[in-house]
């Protein structure tokens, strides 16, 4: 399998002296959806930006594909396309010519940017407001143009930061079935997200990236796997007042329709479903409470700040 | 990239740049062609006449290459460290720099701005000159290469000044204390063998003056400079600051943490 992303020992120290990344080691194939995870000032972005050429590296390695970005700079970014976590386009310019001149940036001539601006905006259903000026877009509209942007070179390897930040449901499941799209047909995306269902719906592999360092490394299923207790929603075919005692489950009453158990995974389903029945509770439908990777991924970034805070 | 994406790219920033000062028209072409109509009226119209003539033109037609000149300065000046300060405010700078796009092509690109822009309005304002004065051309290739080399020289200013620039306080400074004198005391107005040979020596300190004197060569062949002299000296700053320039780009800086 082709590496598409390859980092080694990878150090960032910015002037004030604050040690961003303490040396990243970090793979991602080609054709991989990989989700970087990690609390806020972890250095997602830190590493985004070397790996972008927007922020200097203090030292290490970062190949792209099969270019060594100190060898052949321009080489390596020819692979990328970045949508940044805050708006980096001129507010004033129209939405077509941010993107027209994107694509002459990388030497596609006016005539071909032209067309690939018109599949983009048409795409990421932006066409009707094509002549409008960036900043009357809404904020769902301004992350979608900046997709567009970053697309229309047609990137080997696509970097979103926190693409889905601030935009309503709606407009992410639309975000989320274009990318998915786009890595079916070969784009490797890297994605950096707060909303943890993003990462556990898209992604199959994953890094947890904690106070510069990377604490996790692993695929989305081996890292669910670890998860020894598993949560479900439960819909009634009766409506309850209150929650009867049931000893050896774990249950919690969202509202008279619905509850909430918590079963750790060697308790099987028959012996959850017995004790409910014997308590006159009938189940009328079942379904995994999402957010399991948010669990992993609190009690691991707590772990490994406690471990930080016993070391000191 | 090849040598075609590389026009490309720099054809594709040239556009941008052109396309911003001209939707903004009203801020950046008609102002300084309302300015320099006023110079004309007031210094020229009123003033000049009282003055007589000046090395054995006209006031009038004396100070017309002086003002072309100055139109061409301030703008070719305010056009790059506006844009590029307003791009690095914005971010969107952050579009060239994540593109294989080497720096010295964004470099020229700025550069196309600024002096796309310097010759526009020198050419607004020198068609407003001809209400005033018969413009003659005395040297038509020496008008445009002073013309083009001065633009780039100040486009490359601007763009310094762009890069270190951290408010927009810091963009205005440069053009109000520094820039503005020394076009001023750069002969727009008067010849300076009329200063006394102290004040001559220490003119020669100011680069514009052999600027504006090429160019007023140009048009009507007198200077109190040597044209050679001057294109020498207008050269040597462009390559001293398309060098100083392209190394902080490679740097990043102001640009990259």
């Amino acid at each position: 399998m082709t590496t598409a992303l390859s980092i080694r020992n990878l150090h960032k120290t910015y002037k004030g002296g604050f040690v961003a990344l303490k040396g990243i080691d970090l793979d991602v194939s080609d054709g991989d959806f990989f989700a970087l995870l990690g609390p806020n000032g972890a250095g997602k972005s830190t590493m985004i930006g070397i790996i972008t050429s927007l922020v200097n590296k203090t030292s290490g390695k970062v190949q792209i594909f099969d270019k060594d970005m100190d060898e052949d700079l321009l080489g390596a970014k020819r692979y990328l396309g970045l949508v940044p976590q805050e708006f980096n386009f001129s507010m004033f310019e129209p939405v077509e010519e941010i993107i027209i001149n994107q694509a002459g940036y990388y030497g596609i001539p006016r005539k071909e940017a032209r067309m690939r601006t018109e599949k983009y905006l048409k795409l990421l259903d932006l066409w009707g407001k094509r002549r409008s000026e960036a900043r009357i877009l809404s904020g769902g509209m301004k992350r979608r143009m900046m997709i567009a942007r970053a697309m229309v070179h047609e990137p080997r390897m696509l970097i979103l930061d926190e693409p889905t930040a601030g935009v309503d449901i709606e407009v992410r499941r639309s975000m989320w079935q274009f990318l998915q799209e786009i890595n079916d047909r070969g784009t490797t995306i890297i994605l950096t997200t707060h909303y943890l269902e993003e990462a556990e719906n898209l992604c199959r592999n994953i890094a947890i990236i904690d106070q510069g360092e990377i604490i996790k490394n692993t695929t989305v299923k081996e890292l669910l796997t670890t998860l020894h207790i598993e949560t479900f929603v439960l819909d009634l075919v009766t409506p309850i007042n209150s929650l009867p005692e049931i000893t050896g489950l774990a249950l919690h009453q969202r509202d008279a329709h619905t509850l909430e158990l918590t079963i750790d995974k060697s308790v099987t389903l028959n012996q959850v479903f017995e004790k409910l029945s014997a308590a006159n509770i009938e189940i009328s439908s079942l379904r995994n409470k999402s957010g399991r990777l948010e669990e992993l991924f609190i009690q691991m970034v707590g772990k490994n700040n406690l471990a930080k805070m016993n070391q000191a | 990239m090849n040598l075609k994406d590389k026009l490309t790219a720099f054809y594709t920033i040239l556009i941008k740049e052109v396309l911003r000062f001209s939707r903004i028209w009203l801020q950046t072409i008609l102002p300084p062609v309302i300015t320099t109509s006023l110079y004309f009226v007031i210094f020229g119209g009123l003033i000049g006449p009282r003055i007589g003539e000046m090395q054995g033109f006209d006031y009038m037609d004396f100070i017309v290459p002086g003002l072309i000149m100055m139109a061409i300065i301030t703008n070719a000046y305010a056009n790059v460290v506006s844009s590029f300060y307003l791009s690095k405010f914005s971010r969107s700078i952050e579009e060239m720099l994540v593109s294989p796009v080497p720096n010295y092509i964004i470099l020229l690109g700025y550069i196309g701005g600024g002096v796309a822009r310097g010759l526009t309005v020198g050419i607004a304002v020198t068609l407003v000159s001809l209400f005033f004065s018969d413009l003659q051309i005395h040297n038509f290739w020496v008008v445009i290469s002073v013309a083009i080399l001065t633009a780039m020289l100040f486009s490359l200013a601007g763009f310094i000044n762009g890069v270190f620039a951290q408010s927009f306080d810091d963009i205005s400074i440069i053009p109000t204390f520094v820039l503005t004198p020394l076009t001023y005391l750069g002969g727009i107005f008067y010849s300076v063998t009329l200063l006394s040979p102290f004040w001559q020596k220490v003119s020669l300190i100011n680069p514009i003056l052999y600027m504006i004197n090429a160019f007023r060569y140009g048009v009507l062949g007198i200077s109190d400079i040597s044209l050679w002299i001057s294109y020498a000296i207008i050269l040597t700053f462009i390559a001293v600051l398309f060098t100083f320039s392209l190394v902080m780009l490679n740097k990043g800086t102001g640009i990259r943490s």
